[in-house]
């Protein structure tokens, strides 16, 4: 039961990253490659009925993670509390840069919620990437000190630095070489992944500089993934374990590859849809791999007194597990289908549709 | 420690208390909006179809800052109330989890649909998914509500060894008899807010001869549903909430009611007066004796326990505030009836179009729902202290352990800062909307 609530949660939060993860991908591409005004507003207009349905997913999870592990919930929300705060107002910038940007025609106004909410689709890219970073580099659970727990076992704090920006110093802080790593490499693929999101509902005619882009970009990519998988095991130290005791989930990293292939041939794709996926599954098969690899843990400890937060002693009671079961799934087969009616409503390119915004 | 809990509660309530300022209007605004639509499918007047566009645009606005504001709400649990999160989560997780499943997903996805799909849906298809926006938007408030019925009067839970509440009992979260008098009086008390705001708004035109075919529309359509749902959140639903209260929080009602002493005879109903701590009494008091035993209990002569009859340390930590809070809402409440009545007279008579002083206070009337929905939930939460969750956990205990008070008070001012900046903008983009009047919406 446990098991099937960590599935849930990590298929849930990947969906968020993928849904939402194209909204931020077209942030970021619509603060440096978006020039003109028809440009930006295609932009917007591209994910305009789209991005706040797809904002729920984050908003969903976090309540599945309140109920089946609260433990987790309390902890990870009350020890990365600023970087959260901070996550928040984010959400809050990027969410009003896309509402009022269109409500006065000004071009000092329509500029400035321009940057607002690139700027902050950026950032948020990188607090999420930095956040994956945090989760499989583990915390200081108990805020232990000389071999002391300063709070509870399961309970720590992080600041947002610390002077040493090591993932191996005693003293932990939100951004380290290793989470910013982990960041960079999230910002870079979401904004591949936006870029294929144009590709697929546009006529841009930036097109072309978005493909050449993406492939310069998967160069990039995975040079920095190359780089932290030699750094991965400094940091994690036991990262196969789950996948040499069941040889079926070598499926997910092999997706990944997968689709970071596809990103080299994006140029030559005679579908449109073809980069879309290929980001997709990258971004799938990366996601799954990383929690496949911490599992069974949630929240690791990285120090040797206090155990890390695992899915089993984390959770809540059995009957609460169970019971919830029951309307997950009737919610999921409606969500499901008010997707379908969504996607296929607003199907094909955005610029021909006119929804009278 | 002191610091710390005291900057936590001043963030969440201040956080909460605005957010809440724009759900009221979104959840009454959306049944409006598809009465609108509906009356435009059944009379084919293309006036109401433009009605139905122009509130649109002003709750897109509302929904907005809506979800913004939301969104931290749900943070906070865990990150400044992190204790009472992970011991409660198994269950009030329930009913949150299943807000955001049930109903976010529901109101953000016809949302978009409902905005910009006109064109692509025809009208038919769009009412539904006005219609589906409604529901999402009422199946919100009522697992919030359920959520917040269970900190008041907790019931269907078992508390493990290590101090952990589990659930025990699923549907005990729904028939908690706190849940459907609370949930009743709080839509009711929603659709106050904005068939007030709508009525304001047609008062508005009327009073500055602009888009005076709208005005008389929306004069007549808020001041109607303004008058039914006035009366339905006093009576039936108010009352039941106030039997809620007295039965399962007696000290609650004492001092929400300012009854010091416990009068053998039957108690008097408070008009007015101060609460005094220091004397333990009302200044300056006008009553009219034994009302409030009849109210309560149906008997002129019931017994209502006063604050004499419990121990100092289970009063409720704000007893003026929470004295004053009810006593607004219960005041506004009244006085709403009141000029509401006058006004559906002269509607009735046909002569309310051209009688500017009540168009005037009809215009002025918009902020206090606002008021009264605030001080009602100043009454429901400073009645449940020192309690988070009734007779169980002190709020004392729920805060956030590792989370040091600079740190909360720097979120605070950037909270504080960012919202005061946000409300600016809704205001001046709301008021920009209603300016350039429903006809010209089209554009
Ligand atoms: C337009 C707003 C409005 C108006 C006119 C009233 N109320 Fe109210 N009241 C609310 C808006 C509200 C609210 C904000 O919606 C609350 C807060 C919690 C809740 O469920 O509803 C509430 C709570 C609330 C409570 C506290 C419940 C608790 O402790 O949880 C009581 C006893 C009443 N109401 C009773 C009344 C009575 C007897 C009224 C008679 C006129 C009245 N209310 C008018
Ligand atoms: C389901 C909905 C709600 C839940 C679960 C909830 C929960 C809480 C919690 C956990 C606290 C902190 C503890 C405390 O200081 O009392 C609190 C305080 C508070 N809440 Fe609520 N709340 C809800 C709705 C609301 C709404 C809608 C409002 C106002 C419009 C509100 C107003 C307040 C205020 C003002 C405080 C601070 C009270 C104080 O400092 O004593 N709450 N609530
Ligand atoms: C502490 C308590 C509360 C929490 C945690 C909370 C949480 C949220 C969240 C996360 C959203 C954004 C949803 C989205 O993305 O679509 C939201 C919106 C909403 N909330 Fe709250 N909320 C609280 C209090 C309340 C109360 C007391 C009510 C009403 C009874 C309410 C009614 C709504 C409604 C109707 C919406 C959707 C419409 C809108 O955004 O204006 N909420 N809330």
């Amino acid at each position: 039961m446990e098991l099937f609530w960590y599935i849930i949660l990590g298929l849930m939060l990947t969906i968020y990253v993928v849904l939402d993860g194209y909204d931020f991908g077209v942030g970021i591409l619509h603060l440096f490659l978006a020039k003109e005004e028809k440009d930006k507003r295609l932009f917007v207009k591209s994910i305009g009925p789209f991005w706040d349905a797809n904002e729920v997913w984050l908003i969903a999870a976090g309540g599945i993670l309140f109920f089946a592990f609260p433990k987790v919930y309390a902890s990870a929300f009350s020890g990365f509390y600023l970087p959260l705060i901070i996550v928040l107002w984010l959400l809050i910038f990027r969410a009003v840069g896309l509402e009022l940007r269109g409500q006065v025609h000004n071009a000092l106004w329509e500029g400035f919620w321009d940057r607002m909410f690139g700027i902050s689709s950026l950032l948020l890219a990188l607090f999420f990437g930095t956040a994956l970073g945090n989760v499989i580099r583990g915390v200081n659970l108990g805020g232990v000190e000389n071999g002391v727990s300063a709070y509870d076992p399961h309970n720590f704090f992080l600041p947002l630095w610390n002077p040493e920006f090591s993932p191996k110093s005693v003293n932990l802080g939100v951004i380290d070489w290793f989470t910013v790593l982990i960041g960079v490499i999230a910002v870079i693929t979401l904004a591949i992944h936006g870029g294929n999101w144009i590709i697929l509902k546009t006529n841009s005619t930036l097109i072309p500089r978005i493909k050449k882009l993406i492939f310069r970009l998967t160069i990039l990519l995975s040079v920095l993934i190359i780089t932290s998988f030699t750094v991965w095991t400094l940091v994690n130290p036991d990262p196969f374990r789950t996948f040499i005791d069941h040889p079926v989930l070598w499926i997910f990293p092999v997706i990944a590859l997968l689709g970071l292939f596809g990103l080299f041939r994006v140029q030559h794709f005679l579908k449109e849809y073809s980069g879309f996926i290929s980001s997709t599954l990258f971004l799938l098969g990366a996601l799954a791999s990383s929690f496949i690899s911490i599992f069974p843990k949630l929240l690791p400890s990285t120090n040797d007194i206090n155990p890390s937060l695992t899915i089993y002693n984390a959770s809540t009671g059995k009957y609460g597990l169970q019971v919830g079961i029951y309307w997950w799934i009737i919610a999921a087969i409606l969500v499901i289908i008010y997707l379908f009616v969504q996607y296929k409503i607003f199907r094909g390119k955005m610029d021909d549709i006119d929804y009278g915004h | 420690m002191e610091d710390m809990l005291l900057y936590d509660r001043i963030q969440f309530g201040f956080t909460v208390t605005y957010h809440y300022l724009f759900p009221q209007l979104t959840m009454g605004l959306s049944l409006l909006i598809v009465y609108f639509k509906w009356r435009f499918l059944r009379t084919k007047q293309d006036s109401y179809n433009h009605a139905a566009k122009f509130w649109m645009k002003i709750f897109a606005l509302n929904f907005a800052m809506g979800v913004v504001t939301g969104i931290p709400m749900e943070f906070q649990f865990g990150t400044n109330w992190s204790k009472f999160s992970e011991m409660t989560g198994g269950i009030i997780g329930q009913t949150l989890a299943m807000e955001g499943m049930f109903s976010f997903f529901l109101e953000s996805s016809f949302l978009g649909l409902f905005l910009f799909g006109e064109k692509l849906l025809g009208h038919k298809l769009h009412f539904l998914t006005g219609f589906l926006v409604f529901l999402g938007s009422w199946a919100s408030g009522f697992l919030i509500i359920a959520t917040h019925s269970w900190m008041q009067h907790p019931v269907g839970y078992e508390i493990l060894e290590n101090g952990d509440y589990v659930l025990k009992n699923f549907s005990a979260l729904f028939s908690n008899p706190w849940v459907w008098p609370s949930f009743l009086h709080n839509q009711f008390a929603s659709l106050v807010t904005s068939s007030f705001v709508v009525m304001s708004i047609g008062a508005f035109y009327l009073l500055s001869k602009k888009h005076q075919e709208f005005g008389k529309m929306f004069l007549k359509t808020g001041l109607v549903f303004g008058a039914v749902s006035s009366i339905l959140v006093a009576f039936p639903t108010g009352d039941w909430t106030a039997k809620n209260v007295v039965k399962h929080q007696p000290v609650t009602f004492a001092a929400m009611e300012g009854i010091f002493h416990t009068e053998e005879k039957g108690s008097e109903i408070i008009l007015i007066g101060q609460p005094n701590m220091k004397e333990k009494k009302l200044d300056n008091k006008i009553a009219v004796p034994n009302v409030l035993s009849f109210l309560t209990y149906q008997n002129w002569n019931a017994q209502i326990k006063g604050l004499d009859n419990f121990e100092e340390k289970d009063y409720p930590t704000n007893i003026p505030g929470l004295y004053y809070g009810y006593h607004i809402m219960v005041g506004l409440g009244t006085i709403f009836i009141g000029i509401l009545t006058v006004a559906l007279f002269f509607l009735w008579r046909k002569k309310i179009f051209n009688q500017r002083w009540i168009l005037w206070i009809l215009f002025l009337l918009a902020p206090f729902p606002y008021i009264a929905n605030t001080a009602g939930w100043y009454t429901a939460e400073l009645g449940r202290q020192p309690w988070l969750v009734y007779n169980l956990l002190r709020t004392s205990e729920g805060a956030s352990p590792t989370v040091s008070a600079g740190n909360t008070l720097f979120t605070l001012l950037g909270f504080i800062g960012l919202y005061l900046l946000l409300g600016l903008l809704f205001v001046i983009l709301v008021g920009k909307t209603v300016n350039k009047g429903p006809e010209q919406q089209n554009a």
